[in-house]
């Protein structure tokens, strides 16, 4: 068979041409991605012998009873769901006026030198990010040095801290899409509700707002999942609190399957919000 | 819609403040790389350039910068490969399942990173008996990396239409030189703003790094992670990332550059 008689047969063929294109990307993920979640929610149902430390591969749902039962996972998991929502609040009432600006208020030219100030922070490493809020929120730090002078002093290594340190890593994150959501409002649109004597404020609250969403939620996935699952900056500038993250990494080496059962709460809570912002079309948004 | 010149003012300031508030913990960074005390206190003590002398002779650093630029290239050149072939059959043709497809694409950048870390080591390990390695991370990092190549190829494929397509098939191309004259062409500022992204993706992670990784391959977030809290080793970190940041600035402004697009280079920022 020529290479050409070979494209002929698949120009005729739609079916096998997509099976080709999809045969290696879907056995990819699912090889690799889908058994390995599917692995690690069986394991959730194992447990170790405590004597031997062996994993133990019967059924049992003595790690959920634990989770569900413990007083600390309680307050672990709304710790975390209260930080992770408190960043994304946060983020998106930072992003709506920004991206607002850059993509409507802004000139052309200095639209672009925007958008690469927002883009140059994520190249910044991570861990560079955490070290230097830890270093600006340190005792004697930056912070307590500018807020002595009007009074105040730092919130020191705590909750705040993770929730300040969070918001100012995912931000980047959470304006960009929203950036990109404002920029494919058609500028006529405005014009138009404008021309039918809509306020700006309600121009912006009932045509603009709607179409933002999509790429507000986007953003927000970012900002929601990547605080969820975080153990890092935690440890960086969190002080003495925990976040699930911590506790999923701290058992992953002793107690695999306890650590793994601790690591469905945040793919639940993850599941059940892409759920929820599946309709508002935001998934193709990200 | 008219704003008013408040409203523009009111605007501005809060980007600029914003830009401030996102540029300060980086300037405290390129300040302490040249600061004499380790401690983290604020005013610095005095100038140095100590540090930077330390760190050009640093070889820990020097091999994690060139692990993570193989690790990355690796995971990139795959996320290429695989997230184009996913954005050609995910905008050309619609089938079944496709909605699950979808997810599945999304899923190991929207399950939080030790959800993926953990799932993807211990499949490796007690599963399919891999010792984690060089090959484990790199196959973790482009599982992640999948989707920035393929949000980008699908969005570029969505603006072109087939328009073009079908015009070289009427004119007598097969579907290879089709591809490789015309749809080619089309994509390349995409793959090169989705492959850029994948690339910075995969060399900043740490957490699906660490679990993915083993102990025998060091990263330069796996080596930033470990001197951080060693005593005269911080202020080397602070250089290491102050040239991180420069070097990044080059690839940034060519993805810009080549989308004309803005919006288009923002997408899966991730």
């Amino acid at each position: 068979m020529t290479l050409s008689s070979i494209s002929s047969t698949l120009s005729r063929r739609p079916g096998i041409r997509l099976g080709l294109l999809l045969a290696a990307p879907l056995t990819w993920l699912v090889l690799v991605y889908v058994v390995a979640l599917a692995a690690l929610l069986v394991t959730a149902f194992w447990t170790i012998d405590s004597f031997t430390n062996e994993l133990e591969r019967t059924f049992t749902l003595d790690n959920v009873r634990e989770i569900t039962s413990e007083a600390l996972y309680r307050t672990v998991t709304l710790r975390t769901l209260g930080v992770a929502l408190l960043v994304t609040l946060i983020d998106c009432a930072i992003a709506l006026p920004v991206g607002f600006y850059m993509a409507k208020v802004a000139s052309r030219r200095s639209r672009h030198l925007l958008v690469i100030a927002f883009l140059m922070p994520l190249w910044a490493s991570y861990l560079v990010k955490a070290l230097a809020w830890r270093s600006l929120l340190s005792n004697g730090g930056l912070l307590d040095w500018a807020g002595g002078l009007v009074g105040l002093g730092t919130p020191g290594f705590g909750v705040t801290a993770i929730v300040l340190t969070q918001a100012y890593i995912w931000l980047p994150y959470v304006i960009l899409p929203v950036y990109a959501a404002y920029e494919r409002v058609p500028d006529s649109l405005l014009d138009a509700a404008g021309d039918l004597g809509a306020r700006p404020a309600r121009t912006f609250r009932t045509v603009v707002l709607p179409l933002v969403v999509p790429g507000l939620v986007a953003g927000s996935i970012f900002s929601f999942s990547l605080t969820m699952g975080d153990y890092i900056t935690v440890n960086i500038v969190g002080g003495a609190n925990q976040m699930l993250g911590n506790l999923v990494y701290i058992n992953s080496g002793s107690n695999l399957p306890l650590a793994a059962a601790i690591a469905l709460i945040p793919i639940a809570v993850i599941m059940i919000y892409l759920a929820l912002v599946r309709r508002t079309g935001a998934l193709e948004n990200l | 819609m008219t704003i008013s010149r408040t409203t523009r003012r009111l605007l501005a300031a809060v980007t600029g403040l914003v830009l401030a508030v996102l540029y300060a913990p980086l300037a405290l960074v390129v300040v302490n790389s040249f600061n004499t005390s380790q401690a983290l206190t604020w005013p610095p003590s005095g100038f140095t350039t100590e540090w930077w002398q330390r760190a050009a002779v640093n070889p820990g650093a020097h091999d994690a910068i060139i692990t993570s630029l193989i690790v990355a290239s690796c995971a990139t050149v795959m996320a290429l490969l695989l997230g184009t072939l996913l954005g050609l059959a995910m905008q050309r043709y619609s089938f079944f399942g496709k909605n699950t497809v979808n997810l599945l694409v999304i899923l190991p950048i929207a399950l939080p990173g030790i959800v993926t870390g953990i799932a993807l080591s211990n499949a490796f390990s007690s599963i399919l008996g891999i010792r984690l390695g060089f090959f484990t991370l790199v196959v973790a990092h482009a599982t992640f990396c999948i989707v920035t190549v393929f949000n980008n190829v699908q969005a570029r494929l969505r603006r072109m239409g087939g328009n073009l397509e079908e015009a070289s098939a009427d004119l007598g191309a097969g579907m290879w030189t089709t591809f490789r004259l015309v749809t080619l062409p089309q994509l390349r500022s995409a793959l090169l703003a989705g492959g850029l992204l994948a690339f910075a993706l995969s060399f900043d992670e740490i957490i699906v790094t660490t679990f993915a990784a083993g102990p025998g391959v060091t990263t330069l977030p796996v080596w930033i992670l470990t001197n951080l809290f060693r005593p005269g080793q911080a202020p080397i970190v602070n250089v290491v990332a102050v040239v991180m940041i420069v070097v990044s600035v080059a690839p940034i402004w060519l993805a810009q550059r080549l989308s004309s697009d803005p919006s288009e280079s923002t997408r899966a920022i991730h």
